[in-house]
């Protein structure tokens, strides 16, 4: 985790996928491709979007940057500036706010030293605050990583940033709490 | 115990998988369709059945479908919106993540209906982990030869593709999703053209929610006729309703549309009651963006008439003393809620949300957040209350898209029910600014106090 990006340039693997992903679309409608890549690039590359690294992506779907700049800039899903290792997303929204969201998210502000919005010195925890993401059922809850963490409580979340502050952390995993 | 349709599966081991979801029933839609029906027969099928939209807007399906333009030399598309936002709507992500094939089964033979060789799921991009169930559950359908090419023998050909979004609520607008799928930023287009004429890739295309083509499977394999007594009225069929707030019970149930709202909300097969020691205060019965009820005009009509679990129940008295099924996003508040943070918190999501693209919103979301603010925080004033109203008056309808109507809904509909509640906070700042909630269940008492 940091925040230079000395080499852009996906994996092979990762481009045989960003090539699988192109092909879904018609042909010269492979800007089509653009939200797919955007977030196979910000799992591939630190986590968030560099302008290297979205020009990257516009040299990869023969579009001009300010195309990927003005998608990458709209949607709340990709990070602008780096991010920790483990980025906690916490919903604020509606049930969650009736079920201690504001509580959930100011002990863990504390608990870190951090507020939302920003990360810890070791790079290790980034917090965020969004709009509601579809789990008003099992409040209060946040998205770390591929997975959503629900029923926050207090105790939870000591042992969520307990186990997710150790160096084996992959945001691709399911980590049972 | 009612009766399912959709989630008639749902506790069987395995059901995610498409052997196990096969030897259940599975997929018989498909075969029935493509080997005994023609395209135009399907789209009869779904007519009949009454099916609305189960998105939101309750559209009948059947009329979308009737709009396609099929004279278009063009490619048609099917796109299916699993771009779920709604503070208050989780239940396509309860259906696509633990009956997928369910979505797959209803995405084929609604594509096959509308003449779409390829259709795209297009699901917010939050819930990665669904992306792979689905795309398993494509890639298994395929193996056993239910996508891809010459279907089943048929001479039909099908490719589903997953789509992921960006977090952005306004996408689960139809033309705005429209422009995220082309790889755009998501701003709503103006209509017409619609999409059943001008669409993806300026393409004939429909837009469909993911519980909408999820129920054309039930209708064809029971028939539109039959599938049609189910219900109440013009609400036939049955319906996901997606409950939370402060409710014994929260989660995604499935109902027969004409419960009264009574059964749904207290009884111990659906929401299990409001949460022990309390008291229901009001219901926000179909999404955030619908007008909220207070619990006496939830139960009832303004006229007394017990309230029911249909479009036209809950609309009953239009917005001044009803509201609206939605997409059945159900949040049960109960006293200890404060319903001016509530419209806050409401009201900055839509804020947040705006596209940016009509003036009304963009300004109009954002002024009502700052004004909700200082309210909530013991720094407004009486004249803010109408200001409020003033501005949801000026964005309503004046915006290309519904979000400006989403926003605006329940800012009028929170002040009209609950006004001396915004007054309380306007006499009792030192009440409000360091107690959110606390404050909210002697309000009455004490601003009856003050008026006396």
């Amino acid at each position: 985790m940091g925040t230079v990006q000395s080499e852009i340039k996906f994996s092979e693997e990762k481009l045989k996928k960003a090539q699988e992903i192109i092909s879904r679309y018609p042909e010269s409608r492979q800007k089509s491709a653009l939200l797919p890549i955007l977030h196979l690039a910000q799992r591939e590359f630190d986590g968030w979007l560099s302008v290297p690294v979205m020009d990257y992506v516009a040299t990869l779907l023969n579009i001009k940057p300010i195309e990927v700049y003005e998608v990458a800039t709209f949607y709340t899903m990709f990070n602008l500036k780096p991010v920790g290792k483990c980025l906690i997303e916490f919903c604020r929204t509606g049930p969650c706010m009736h079920n201690r969201a504001d509580q959930i998210i100011e002990y863990t502000e504390k608990k870190l030293g951090i507020k939302v919005g920003e990360t810890t010195t070791d790079n290790k925890f980034s917090l965020k605050a969004v709009e509601c993401l579809g789990a008003c059922g099992y409040a209060p809850m946040a998205q770390i990583g591929k997975f959503y963490y629900e029923h926050l409580t207090e105790e939870k979340m000591d042992k969520i940033i307990a186990r997710l502050g150790q160096e084996d952390f992959n945001p691709d995993n399911k980590y049972e709490i | 115990m009612a009766r399912k349709l959709l989630l008639e599966n749902i506790n069987v081991p395995g059901v995610k998988s498409f052997n196990v979801y096969r030897a259940n029933g599975g997929y018989r839609s498909v075969e029935k369709a493509l080997k005994t029906m023609s395209p135009d027969d399907v789209m009869e099928e779904v007519k009949k059945s009454g099916l609305r939209g189960r998105g939101g807007a309750g559209f009948p399906t059947g009329m979308k479908w009737s709009f396609l333009d099929r004279k278009s030399d063009k490619p048609r598309y099917l796109v299916c919106n699993a771009d779920e936002s709604e503070p208050g709507t989780f239940k396509d992500r309860f259906l696509m993540e633990y009956i997928p094939h369910l979505l797959i089964e209803g995405l084929i033979v609604s594509s096959y209906s509308l003449g779409s060789n390829t259709t795209y799921i297009y699901i917010r991009g939050e819930y990665r982990w669904i992306v792979d169930i689905l795309e398993n559950a494509i890639a298994e359908a395929k193996h056993n030869g239910f996508l891809g090419k010459n279907i089943l023998g048929s001479g039909y050909d099908l490719e589903i593709y997953v789509q992921p979004g960006g977090g952005a609520y306004i996408c689960g607008e139809e033309t705005a999703l429209i422009e995220s799928l082309e790889g755009k930023r998501g701003n709503p287009r103006m209509k017409p053209p619609f999409p059943a004429i001008s669409g993806l890739y300026n393409c004939p295309t429909v837009v469909n929610n993911v519980e909408t083509l999820a129920t054309v499977v039930p209708i064809i394999n029971m028939g539109g006729d039959e599938y049609a007594k189910i219900g109440v009225g013009r609400s036939t069929g049955t319906k996901l309703i997606s409950a939370c707030g402060h409710m014994n019970k929260p989660g995604v149930y499935e109902i027969e549309l004409g419960l009264p709202v009574d059964e749904f909300l207290n009884s111990d097969e659906y929401c299990g009651g409001i949460r022990a020691g309390h008291t229901l205060k009001a219901v926000v019965p179909g999404g955030s963006s619908v007008p909220i009820l207070p619990a006496e005009l939830f139960y009832k009509t303004k006229e007394g008439v017990a309230r029911l679990m249909s479009y036209e129940s809950l609309s009953e008295g239009g917005f001044a003393s009803g509201s609206m099924l939605g997409s059945g996003g159900f949040i049960a508040m109960d006293e200890t809620t404060c319903i001016v943070r509530n419209l806050w918190n409401f009201t900055r999501f839509y804020h947040h949300e705006s596209c940016g693209q009509c003036s009304p919103c963009r300004e109009g979301t954002g002024w009502m957040e700052k004004v909700l603010h200082r309210l909530e925080h013991g720094h407004g004033s009486m004249s803010d209350i109408d200001l409020l109203v003033d501005i949801a008056k000026k964005i309503e309808g004046n915006t290309i898209c519904p979000l400006g109507d989403a926003a605006a809904w329940p800012v009028a509909s929170h002040i009209r029910h609950f006004r001396e509640e915004f007054e309380y906070h306007v006499k009792f700042p030192e009440k409000v600014a360091h107690s959110p909630f606390a404050h909210s269940v002697d309000y009455k008492r004490e601003l009856n106090t003050v008026l006396q």
